[in-house]
C-alpha cells in the first residue's frame, strides 16, 4: 500500500498520552500513547477485545479514561463534563458500528438532525444539504425510507452522510465494515477513502478488518491486550519484529 | 439491574435534577412535548376510562350489598365519589397508565441505548435528557393529572349507573349526595398525588432505559423492572402523600 501518498502534515489533531482504562479488574487500556495528525487516516488495528473501540469512544468523550490525557487541538478533553464536550462533538463526528440511525425518524430526518440541532438553516437549506451529503455517499431516493427498510450497507452509508452533515474536521469510524459482505465492505472502504481525501477530513478507523485497514490507512496503531504494540506506517509495520503484529498481519493463530 | 440501592437512589435523584434543569433551559421543544402528550395521554384514554368506570360501578355495588342494614344505599354517592376522587381514581390510573407508559419509556430508551442511538445523540452534541426525558416528563406531568380528572368523573358516573339501574336509586339523590359531600380539597388531594405518581413513573421509566445493558434480554429485564418499581413507588408514596394531604 505504499501507493498511498502521505500528506506532509505533521501537526497533531489528537495527542493521546498514558491512556488507561479498566472495567473492574480487567485492564482494557494500559498507558497507550499515540497521536492523530491532521488530514491523515489513522487505523487502530487489533483483535476483538483489544481495547480499540474503547479508545475511539474516549476520543469523542463518550467514556472518560481512568488516567491519561487526550489533547484535542490543544485542549485536554479526558475529564470534561458532558456539556463542555459539545464544542468538540460539533467538530468531530462519530460513525457507530451499527450505524445508530434513529429508528423513529426516516432517512431525511436522520441526516437533517445535526443541522436542525446546531444550525439556523431554513428547511430549504437543510433539504439541499441533506441531498448533498446523501450524494457524497452515492445514495438518492431513499429520503422517505425508515432505517429498518435499509440494508446493512445502506444504513452505514446513511450514517456516514449524517456524520458529515456539519462538515466535521474529523470522523471517528467504529468497525465500519462489521456485518457487511466483502463487496459492500470494499465499497464502504473506498467511500471512506475518497471522502476523507476529497473533503480533507481527519479520520480514525477502528477495525480488525485488515483489507479495510490497508485500503484506507495512512498509518496504523496496533493494540493487543490493552497495550500499544506498534505505531507507524505500513512499510514499517511489515518490517516490524513484533510477533503479535506479524501474526495479525499474516492472519496467523497466536501462540499463547 | 445489579446496582446497589444507594447508587440507584442517588442516580435517580441526579437524573431528576438534570431533567428539571433541562426542562427550564431553552430552547423548549414543543413539538417533541406534543408528540409525547399524544403518546402518553391520548392513547391511554381507553385503559384509564375502563379502569375507573368499572371501579366506580364495583364500589357502588359493594357498598350497597355489604352494608345493607344501615340504609347506606342512599349514601352511595358520597362513598363512591369520596373514595374515587381521593384515592382510587389517582392510584388506579397511575398503576394502569403507569404500567403502560413506564414500560413504553424503558423499552424505547433501552432499545436506543443498546443500539448505540443514545451514544449517537451524545456524539452529535445533543442531550438525551433534553431530547428524551424532558418531553416524557412534561407530557406525564400534564396528562396523568388530566387522565385522573377524567377518570374521577367516569368513576362517579359508573357509580351512578349502578345506583340507578341496579339499586333503583333516583339519579337526583345520587348527584345531590355527590355534590354536597365532595369538596375541592378532595379533588386537590387526588390531583396532587397524581403529579407525584407521574414523576415517579417517568423518572423510573427513563432511568431504567438509560441504564439498560446487554441487548434484547437487557431491554426485557429493564422493562419488567420498571413496571414493578413504578407500581411499588406509587403504592408506597400514596400512603405518605395521603398522610401529608390529610394533615395539610
Amino acid at each position: 500500500m505504499s501507493l498511498h501518498t502521505r500528506t506532509a502534515v505533521t501537526d497533531a489533531l489528537y495527542t493521546v498520552r498514558g491512556l488507561t482504562k479498566s472495567y473492574g479488574d480487567h485492564v482494557v487500556l494500559d498507558h497507550v500513547d499515540f497521536e492523530v495528525r491532521r488530514g491523515e487516516c489513522l487505523v487502530i488495528l487489533g483483535r476483538s477485545g483489544s481495547g480499540k473501540s474503547v479508545t475511539l469512544r474516549q476520543l469523542d468523550g463518550l467514556e472518560p479514561p481512568d488516567a491519561g490525557s487526550i489533547l484535542f487541538d490543544g485542549t485536554d478533553i479526558a475529564h470534561l463534563p458532558e456539556r463542555d464536550l459539545y464544542p468538540l462533538r460539533r467538530r468531530v463526528a462519530m460513525l457507530f458500528q451499527s450505524g445508530a440511525l434513529f429508528d423513529s425518524m426516516n432517512v431525511f430526518d436522520n441526516v437533517a438532525f445535526p443541522l436542525r440541532e446546531h444550525t439556523d438553516d431554513s428547511e430549504e437549506e437543510i433539504a439541499a444539504k441533506v441531498q448533498e451529503k446523501l450524494g457524497l455517499v452515492h445514495l438518492s431516493g431513499v429520503e422517505e425510507k425508515a432505517p429498518s427498510d435499509l440494508s446493512g450497507g445502506m444504513k452505514k452509508r446513511v450514517a456516514l452522510a449524517r456524520s458529515l452533515a456539519l462538515d466535521p474536521e474529523a470522523v471517528l469510524f467504529d468497525e465500519p465494515t462489521t456485518g457487511l459482505d466483502p463487496i459492500t465492505s470494499a465499497t464502504i472502504g473506498s467511500l471512506i477513502r475518497s471522502i476523507q481525501k476529497d473533503l480533507g477530513v481527519t479520520a480514525v478507523v477502528v477495525t480488525h478488518d485488515l483489507a479495510l485497514a490497508e485500503r484506507v490507512g495512512d498509518r496504523l496503531v496496533f493494540l493487543a491486550d490493552g497495550r500499544l504494540r506498534f505505531t507507524g506506517g505500513w512499510d514499517e509495520a511489515r518490517a516490524s519484529q513484533d510477533p503479535r503484529l506479524a501474526d495479525f498481519l499474516a492472519g496467523r493463530e497466536e501462540e499463547d | 439491574m445489579k446496582r446497589r440501592l444507594t447508587t440507584t437512589t442517588g442516580e435517580l435523584a441526579l437524573l431528576t435534577g438534570q431533567a428539571f434543569a433541562a426542562l427550564v433551559r431553552p430552547p423548549y421543544e414543543w413539538n417533541l412535548w406534543l408528540v409525547q402528550m399524544e403518546q402518553i395521554g391520548v392513547r391511554s384514554l381507553g385503559v384509564a376510562g375502563i379502569t375507573t368506570i368499572f371501579t366506580g360501578m364495583v364500589m357502588a355495588l359493594q357498598t350497597a350489598y355489604s352494608l345493607p342494614s344501615l340504609g347506606i344505599k342512599y349514601y352511595i354517592g358520597s362513598v363512591v365519589s369520596k373514595s374515587v376522587v381521593r384515592e382510587l381514581g389517582p392510584v388506579l390510573t397511575a398503576l394502569i397508565v403507569g404500567g403502560r407508559i413506564g414500560s413504553g419509556m424503558t423499552a424505547e430508551i433501552g432499545t436506543m441505548k443498546v443500539t448505540e442511538q443514545i451514544d449517537a445523540l451524545r456524539s452529535m452534541a445533543a442531550s438525551p435528557v433534553k431530547k428524551l426525558v424532558v418531553p416524557k416528563l412534561v407530557a406525564t406531568l400534564v396528562m396523568l393529572p388530566a387522565l385522573t380528572i377524567l377518570g374521577d368523573a367516569l368513576g362517579i358516573l359508573g357509580g351512578l349507573f349502578v345506583g340507578v339501574f341496579q339499586l333503583g336509586l333516583p339519579a337526583g339523590l345520587y348527584w345531590n349526595d355527590v355534590l354536597s359531600t365532595l369538596t375541592l380539597g378532595d379533588l386537590a388531594s387526588g390531583i396532587g398525588k397524581s403529579f407525584f405518581f407521574g414523576y415517579f413513573i417517568t423518572i423510573v421509566g427513563c432511568y431504567n432505559g438509560l441504564t439498560t445493558e446487554g441487548g434484547a434480554d437487557g431491554v426485557g429485564r429493564a422493562t419488567t423492572n420498571t413496571v414493578v418499581l413504578a407500581a411499588i413507588l406509587v403504592l408506597i408514596s400514596d400512603f405518605f402523600l395521603t398522610k401529608l394531604f390529610i394533615l395539610a
